[in-house]
């Protein structure tokens, strides 16, 4: 029972000191949870900690690859303005608004 | 008829500060100690004299934030403190603390030191407080600031008031959780991830707390916030009324800057900015009366240097390791330094006092069917300082606004002309700089300077704009009424239906 932390992190330190069992470390490219030490958080607090903080959506995954935080959950931002953004993002300079 | 150029004075006529709307009557100022408001004359950030002289920075130390704000995406730097879309190296107090050093060393200028974001300064405690102390010890003539979202304010007094810390900055966008909930989506609280209304509504009570708590320790607390229209600028008023009313030194209100391609909420939902009229209103009635303090820069919190300059790039981290500070010698340098500006400034005040009625502006009325009411009228000037109009148009980064009226010249604040996006690749076929510089100067019917090229005298001109250069090395205010009193004499300033007068309200 761990967690994972993913690409998407941004590095912005906020999950690192939350951590009761020090699990979390700051790694290139981005940060890492050791699977052996991370509980998810059982027994210490009712919210994995770095989950109830991390501030962008998808960055943190359960066994299954399950986003303990999907898309627009953290930002309000409507999903299809969020798949509209990322498309126009990864299209080329091409600008919609 | 004479014209007095109002300063610090409450009644302040059309466009200003209607006492009950934002409680900064002399009253008002009357509650703020002496000794607070000296500190604050003094301070390089709010006086007019002083921040030319004296430098200040800002280092990134505390990357963690406890709150989500609409318009901030944590990629890059507290939308609260930078522009957005800005990334600040990540130092660590070590190197931040060495760097601040560095700086001192090499610019003796230097005098305000800031940790601002990534983050909040204060979800990040001990690498804040551990940055602080150790320049307290190294350096103790150097002012910290701490800017903050406010959630952990309550908790770090005490710690605060143990440093040399001048004064912090609360950003406060509302008092009311209803408002809030428009803003915060979400805050991170006694472990858990509150979300909504609820979230905003501890956010709201424990900046409160913390505005209160500092003022009752003797912190001075600056207000700052961020305009929102159709979400907070109304509110923005109550906002300015309760924290003034709680001791605030000043509440000073910034633009929302929201583009899609920052990937915020309120960018990619499409929540506009203020325009620059707009803000200037609000800043107007919130600002209150105290011209000096309406010379906060908002300065942006990347930048090194004496006031619109930006030495950052010199200081880079292999230069930092290897300098070898000579502390002793470094603070002697800004002694001496900070005793010449004192003395320049001093020396400048007296001049200015002895001077005959300097702020008495003669208007020629006579010949004018003065029983008109003449509306008041906005200038832009470009000035380097000294109260002269002494900068090329193209040079200027900021303009000082004035309003010109019948009671005399009053200073309504700063306009930056790089406020906005400037270009290049996140934000594609972007104005150009002189499009923006126009763009900052809305509202305005002249824009005085020293000197102006001929493409942005032409687009001033389309804008509606009169660019003016014959009053270079004049006095500001004195130059401002002149200009007035030629609009008065050929005509231009009766009211009529299709001129409304927008400030006088
Ligand atoms: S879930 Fe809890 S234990 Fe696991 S890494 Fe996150 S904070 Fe640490
Ligand atoms: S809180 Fe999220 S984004 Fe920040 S470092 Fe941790 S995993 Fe990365
Ligand atoms: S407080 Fe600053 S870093 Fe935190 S979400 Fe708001 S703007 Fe971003």
């Amino acid at each position: 029972m761990a967690l994972e932390i993913n690409d998407l992190c941004v590095n912005c330190w906020a999950c690192e000191p939350l951590c009761p069992n020090k699990a979390i470390y700051s790694a290139a490219p981005h940060f890492e949870i050791d699977p052996d030490k991370c509980t998810e958080c059982a027994g210490d607090f009712a919210d994995a900690q770095c989950a109830a903080i991390c501030p962008i959506e998808g960055a943190i995954v359960d066994e299954l690859g399950d986003a303990l935080n999907p898309p627009g959950s953290l930002t309000g931002i409507p999903l299809q303005l969020l798949a509209e953004a990322a498309g126009s993002a990864a299209g080329t300079a091409a600008k919609t608004s | 008829m004479e014209l007095p150029v109002i300063s610090n004075t409450a009644e302040s006529g059309g466009g200003g500060c209607s006492s009950h709307s934002c409680g900064s009557t002399a009253d008002q100022l009357n509650q703020i100690p002496d000794e607070i408001l000296q500190k604050v004359f003094n301070h390089p950030c709010y006086s007019e004299d002083a921040h030319h002289h004296f430098a200040r920075m800002h280092v990134a130390v505390a990357p963690a934030c406890n709150i989500q704000c609409h318009y901030c995406n944590r990629k890059y730097d507290c939308a609260n403190e930078s522009r957005p879309g800005v990334v600040s190296e990540l130092l660590t107090p070590d190197q931040a603390a060495k760097k601040t050093l560095v700086v001192a060393s090499e610019i003796p200028q230097m005098s305000v030191l800031g940790i601002a974001g990534p983050g909040d300064p204060l979800a990040n405690p001990e690498r804040t407080f551990a940055t602080f102390q150790m320049l307290s010890e190294h350096a103790p003539d150097i002012k910290l600031c701490v800017s903050t979202n406010g959630l952990m304010l309550p908790q770090s007094v005490d710690e605060i008031a143990k440093h040399n810390i001048d004064h912090v900055t609360i950003t406060i966008n509302c008092v009311d959780p209803d408002v809030g909930a428009k803003i915060y989506p979400w805050i991170f609280w006694n472990n858990k991830r509150i979300k909504g209304r609820e979230g905003a509504a501890i956010l709201i009570e424990q900046q409160q707390k913390g505005l209160e708590a500092c003022i009752a320790k003797g912190i001075l607390v600056k207000v700052n916030s961020v305009m929102i229209p159709g979400v907070n600028d109304e509110h923005l008023k109550e906002v300015s009324r309760v924290v003034k009313s709680k001791g605030a030194f000043l509440h000073n209100v910034m633009p929302l800057i929201a583009e899609a391609e920052h990937g915020t909420f309120y960018g990619l939902t499409g929540q506009r900015g203020p325009t620059q009229d707009e803000l200037q209103a609000l800043q107007d009635a919130c600002a209150g009366d105290m011209n000096m303090m309406r010379h906060c820069r908002q300065c942006r919190a990347d930048a090194v240097g004496l006031l619109g300059e930006d030495r950052g790039a010199e200081f880079t981290l292999d230069k930092i390791a290897e300098y070898e500070l000579d502390l002793e010698g470094a603070a002697a340098r800004r002694a001496e330094v900070r005793d010449r500006i004192a003395a320049e400034l001093e020396e400048k005040r007296n001049a200015k006092a002895a001077a005959p009625a300097p702020k008495l502006v003669a208007l020629d009325m006579s010949g004018l069917a003065t029983k008109e009411a003449l509306r008041p009228v906005k200038m832009a000037v470009a000035t380097s300082g000294g109260g002269l109009i002494n900068q090329h148009f193209g040079h200027a980064k900021e303009f000082l606004i004035y309003e010109a009226s019948e009671k005399g010249v009053r200073f309504l604040g700063h306009r930056k002309t790089d406020l906005y996006c400037t270009g290049g690749d996140t934000c594609g076929d972007a104005d150009t700089t002189l499009q923006q510089t126009v763009k900052a100067l809305e509202g305005c019917e002249v824009v005085l300077c020293s000197k102006i090229g001929y493409e942005p005298w032409g687009m001033l001109e389309e804008a509606g704009i009169a660019p003016n250069g014959e009053h270079a090395m004049e006095g500001i205010e004195d130059a401002v009424m002149a200009v007035y009193a030629e609009m008065a004499s050929a005509g231009k300033l009766v009211e009529t239906a299709e001129v409304p007068a927008q400030s006088a309200a």
